[in-house]
């Protein structure tokens, strides 16, 4: 056992899905050119005030119920001043004393199987900053205010994480809550869905936690798992040559690997957070939280278990097939059409298309193969038209053409041989041709039996079927 | 034509309907007498005269053809913190003497629906912040009753505009008693909305849950005329209320009759004026003969106002200034060197002394460590005012004292020292941290300077506030008197 425990609480930030900003009108698409979704709240003009997207209160809803958080029936919008180029108004419109959802849990299967439970301190609705540009700038900074006021939901855990590895569970998990919720696009990539990193380390068996450092702004599941695991190893490193922690932000460099501090508790903002006077405390009844309740999907937990119940999958392959939305509906629709065999269908769905969509870096719902398509080719499996080696070979068929399993197993003459009268031809034909292992397995060398399997399966191309053949060939080797 | 300027709102849009003068006369009268003040009163800020001059030239078709709203071709003012589109809005700062706002304010824009011509942006104490307007970067407003002194603020160009019959009626904001205390020392009627009944969008905030709009004109009848265009609910003002707006005009002729009037003990103090005191209690004696019964009641928690708003106001004013950084709008330093230079010297240059030291003393208050002893506390003394307001008015109908503790005083005269700047606002304050519709009338002189009687009504009693001061007015004529200079 290391001497050292790692402690990581996770503050997320999922950028809402609403069409318009949290407090404006404004749209909220991805990739305008600059400032041409900004409107005067957005710029923070003089006189202009805040209005509370309804959209957005339902959303953060949504995922307090999701993880059996509290509602809060009164919760209150407060300002986290700072002075930043990119933050319009010099303060932050955010929640502080009495956010919209606390004291939820999110369920997290570790690598041994085991289910750990994380506990989720709270979850509060605030608007996001805009961009400083740099780039093509000589000398001058360029502010981006569109994204400026887009609503963002902030899911704080408690600091129940014990490696980088939990980490990247827990934030998957919530990943795949809030895109099965609809609240959230959960685009990396354009920072829809991103971290921050408390850290800190302990000595094994220690109650008090360590000081711990924040990393900002990780945008992707690797950049967690690394940029925790490098901090974990400093900080010990650290500790163990005798020197301390220093209670600081860091940033993670994705190119050389590693964290470097940003600023320190010293040069820390002071956010003089008060209740913004110009927003109303969100006051939510009982009739409202139950109509957002009955807008709630089947959750990833929820359908996992139903999976695993209705299809007799392994708790494993049930939590794969409901990572996302998107693949548990698809394995469901091949399901349905081939309903006697689930287990073939998640073979198929986990193995070679996953595999194949992995290596042409396509998501399961680019339409790619569509879920009929794929019913089709397991369905002729299932009626013994080809055995499960022959498609494979369709399957690599299907997806470079674009077509269907039928006509690929007919144009390329890949239908199984069932003609009982065919296959013994072929087996009478590899006993004249092989004499002299025919004459060893009459004399009780079984194991030559394997022998004529290839030999027949080569002579027919792989389409005998081979229950068929196993029997007849039986019956013709014993004479 | 000559006595344009002695008619009030109402007769101005009856007149202007009946076709008696045009609006453009008015308008062309108005500017002139704006102009021809200038020098001596300080009241504009900005003067929009072609602006104005076209406009009423379409109220006039617009009454030609027989058409119009409730104040077409009447001319007003607008405080130069209510954001006109296309027009200078610069907040009484250096900060925003370049700003030209993009947008009307929800009043600008109703004012405009109804009729109204704007003729410019009057005077005021920077971002509001003072009660002298002597915090102006544009250079202190004078008291038309006497040059020497000040018209009181932060609406103190709107108040000597009015005073000065330069137009019929102006908008004001009222976030300590900036409407009130300026309508007293000037000797007009001043009014302040309940908080929520007036739209705040593009009015520039300085305490957002304190600010309020209101009206300056001469009388109740104009303030009820004038606040019936403004007041409504707007979906861009999460603080406004969704509740209709009685007919203020028609509600004025109220029966005054068995009206409990609640007498402010708290108000009636050793820094009361004894002289300003006799006045009041004169026009509380006229409210008797008319039928009003009179008793006196306690508000114990309301002499802690004055340091509650020092918290609250400065605390809310130290984040909504943040804004101007220099990088958006409003004035930028020369040459930054850097993001720290630039937001030093920007705001540096751009505020006043008196903006600083309540933006210094919010930061402050709101800082980790201070924000339970001073902000939190605050509140909570608010809390205990606001229920001591509530409790008096299940006992009354509207609570009567005085305005302020004295008339106008001199230029000067209290500048070097803040606190007593600040207590000149102790009889307003609380109707701010309450949220309640207040009013000051004229009611009589002291040494020739006009007094106010300060009414307070209960929360969207705007009607009765202003029916009592009308009814006051149908009794006195304290309210017609006009400074010599500008008869």
């Amino acid at each position: 056992m290391s001497a050292w425990e790692t402690v990581i609480g996770l503050e997320i930030h999922a950028q809402l899905a609403t069409r318009s900003k949290i407090f404006s009108g404004s749209a909220t698409a991805y990739g305008a050119p600059p400032n041409a979704q900004a409107n005067l709240v957005d710029l923070g003009y003089p006189g202009v005030l805040p209005v509370l997207n309804a959209e957005a209160v339902r959303m953060a809803v949504k995922l307090g119920l999701a993880i059996n958080a509290q509602v809060a029936p009164h919760s209150v919008f407060a300002r986290k001043n700072y002075f930043y180029p990119d933050l319009p108004k010099g303060y932050q419109i955010s929640q502080y004393e009495l956010p919209i959802v606390a004291k939820g849990a999110i369920d997290i299967v570790l690598e041994d199987g085991t289910v750990k439970r994380v506990g989720i301190t709270r979850a509060h609705l605030e608007e996001d900053a805009g961009k400083s540009l740099h780039e093509g700038l000589p000398g001058v900074t360029g502010i981006d205010l569109n994204r400026a006021g887009t609503a963002l939901v902030e899911i704080v855990s408690e600091p129940e994480l014990r490696s980088a590895k939990e980490a990247v569970a827990y934030m998957k998990k919530v990943h795949t809550l809030v895109r099965y919720l609809g609240i959230c696009d959960g685009n990396m990539q354009e920072g829809s869905f991103r971290c921050d990193a408390n850290v800190s380390v302990r000595r094994s068996g220690s109650e008090k936690f360590g000081t711990r450092a924040e990393i900002k702004n990780l945008n992707s599941f690797r950049f967690v798992e690394r940029a925790i695991n490098y901090e974990v190893e400093r900080q010990i490193e650290l500790l163990e040559s005798g020197g301390q922690v220093v209670q600081e932000t860091r940033l993670y460099d994705p190119d050389k690997g590693e964290t470097r501090s940003m600023r320190s508790k010293e040069e820390a903002n002071d956010y003089r957070y008060f209740p913004d006077p110009d927003l109303l405390p969100v006051a939510l009844d009982a009739a409202f939280i139950e109509s957002v309740r009955a807008t709630l999907p089947e959750l990833p937990d929820q359908k996992a278990a139903r999976f695993s119940r209705d299809y007799g999958l392994s708790p494993y392959d049930a939590g794969v097939l409901t990572a996302s939305r998107e693949l548990a509906d698809y394995y469901e629709a091949v399901v349905a059409a081939v309903p006697k065999e689930p287990k073939l269908a998640a073979n198929w769905v986990m193995g070679e298309l996953a595999a194949a969509l992995n290596r042409d870096n396509l998501e399961i719902g680019s339409g790619k193969l569509p879920a009929p398509r794929l019913a089709g080719l397991l369905a002729r499996i299932v009626d013994q038209t080809i055995s499960g080696k022959i498609a494979k070979e369709v399957f690599e068929a299907m997806w470079a053409q674009g077509a269907d399993a039928d006509p690929i197993i007919e144009s390329k003459g890949l239908r199984q041989i069932t003609d009982s009268g065919a296959i013994e031809r072929v087996i009478d034909e590899v006993m004249v041709k092989n004499p002299g292992q025919l004459a060893e397995y009459r004399a009780g060398k079984d194991k030559l039996f394997g022998f004529f399997v290839g030999q027949v399966m080569k002579a027919t191309g792989g389409k005998a079927n081979p229950a068929q053949l196993n029997e007849l060939l039986k019956k013709k080797l014993s004479g | 034509m000559s006595d344009l300027h002695r008619q009030s709102v109402t007769q101005l849009a009856l007149g202007l309907r009946a076709r008696r003068f045009s609006s453009v006369e008015l308008v062309g009268a108005c500017l002139a007498r704006i102009e021809a003040s200038q020098a001596a009163l300080n009241a504009f800020v900005t003067v929009t005269r072609e602006q104005a001059l076209a406009a009423a030239a379409q109220a006039d078709r617009l009454l030609a053809a027989g058409g119009g709203g409730p104040l077409t071709g009447v001319p007003i003012a607008h405080k130069d913190l209510f954001c006109t589109r296309g027009v200078r809005t610069s907040c009484g700062s250096r900060m925003l003497d370049n700003f030209v706002s993009p947008y009307d304010a929800t009043v600008v824009a109703k004012l405009q629906a109804a009729g109204a011509i704007s003729l410019g942006k009057t005077n005021m104490d920077e971002f509001a912040m003072g009660s002298s307007n002597e915090t102006s970067f544009y250079g202190p407003v004078r008291n038309p009753w006497n040059p020497a002194l000040v018209p009181g603020g932060s609406s103190g160009g709107s108040a000597a505009a009015v005073a000065a019959r330069l137009v019929p009626g102006a908008t004001g904001t009222d976030t300590g008693g900036s409407i009130r205390q300026p309508a007293a020392l000037c000797g007009i009627t001043g009014m302040k909305a309940t908080y929520g009944r007036v739209s705040r969008h593009g009015m520039v905030a300085f305490a957002s849950s304190l600010d309020q709009a209101g009206t300056l004109a001469p009388s109740a009848a104009d303030c009820a005329l004038l606040l019936r265009e403004m007041a409504g609910f707007d979906e861009r003002d999460s603080t406004s209320v969704d509740t209709p707006v009685p007919d203020y005009v028609a509600a004025l002729e109220q029966p005054l009759a068995g009206l409990k009037i609640g007498l402010l003990r708290e108000f009636f103090d050793t820094g009361l004026d004894p002289e300003y005191e006799r006045c009041v209690r004169e026009a509380l004696k006229v409210y008797v003969g008319l039928g009003a019964k009179l008793t006196e009641v306690s508000l114990p928690s309301l002499p802690l106002s004055v340091p509650v708003y020092y918290v609250v106001a400065p605390a809310e004013c130290s984040s909504n200034l943040a804004r101007f950084d220099g990088v958006r709008f409003g004035h930028r330093c020369e040459n930054p060197r850097d993001l720290t230079d630039l937001y030093r010297r920007s705001r540096g240059e751009g505020f006043g002394a008196e903006v600083k030291r309540r933006v210094m003393t919010g930061t402050y208050v709101l800082s980790a460590g201070y924000y339970d002893a001073y902000y939190l506390k605050a509140q909570r003394v608010r809390a205990l005012i606001n229920a001591d307001f509530i409790r008096a008015f299940k006992e009354v109908d509207v609570l009567m004292g005085p305005t302020t503790p004295t008339p106008a005083f001199a230029l000067g005269a209290k500048t070097a020292d803040p606190i007593t700047m600040y207590l000149n606002d102790i009889y307003t304050i609380g109707a701010n941290l309450a949220g309640l519709p207040a009013a000051s009338v004229p009611c009589g002189f002291v040494q020739d300077l006009p007094v106010g009687l300060q009414i307070v009504g209960p929360h969207f009693a705007e009607a009765r506030v202003l029916s009592a001061a009308h009814a006051l007015q149908r009794a006195t004529d304290w309210h017609t008197r006009v400074p010599e200079a500008y008869a």
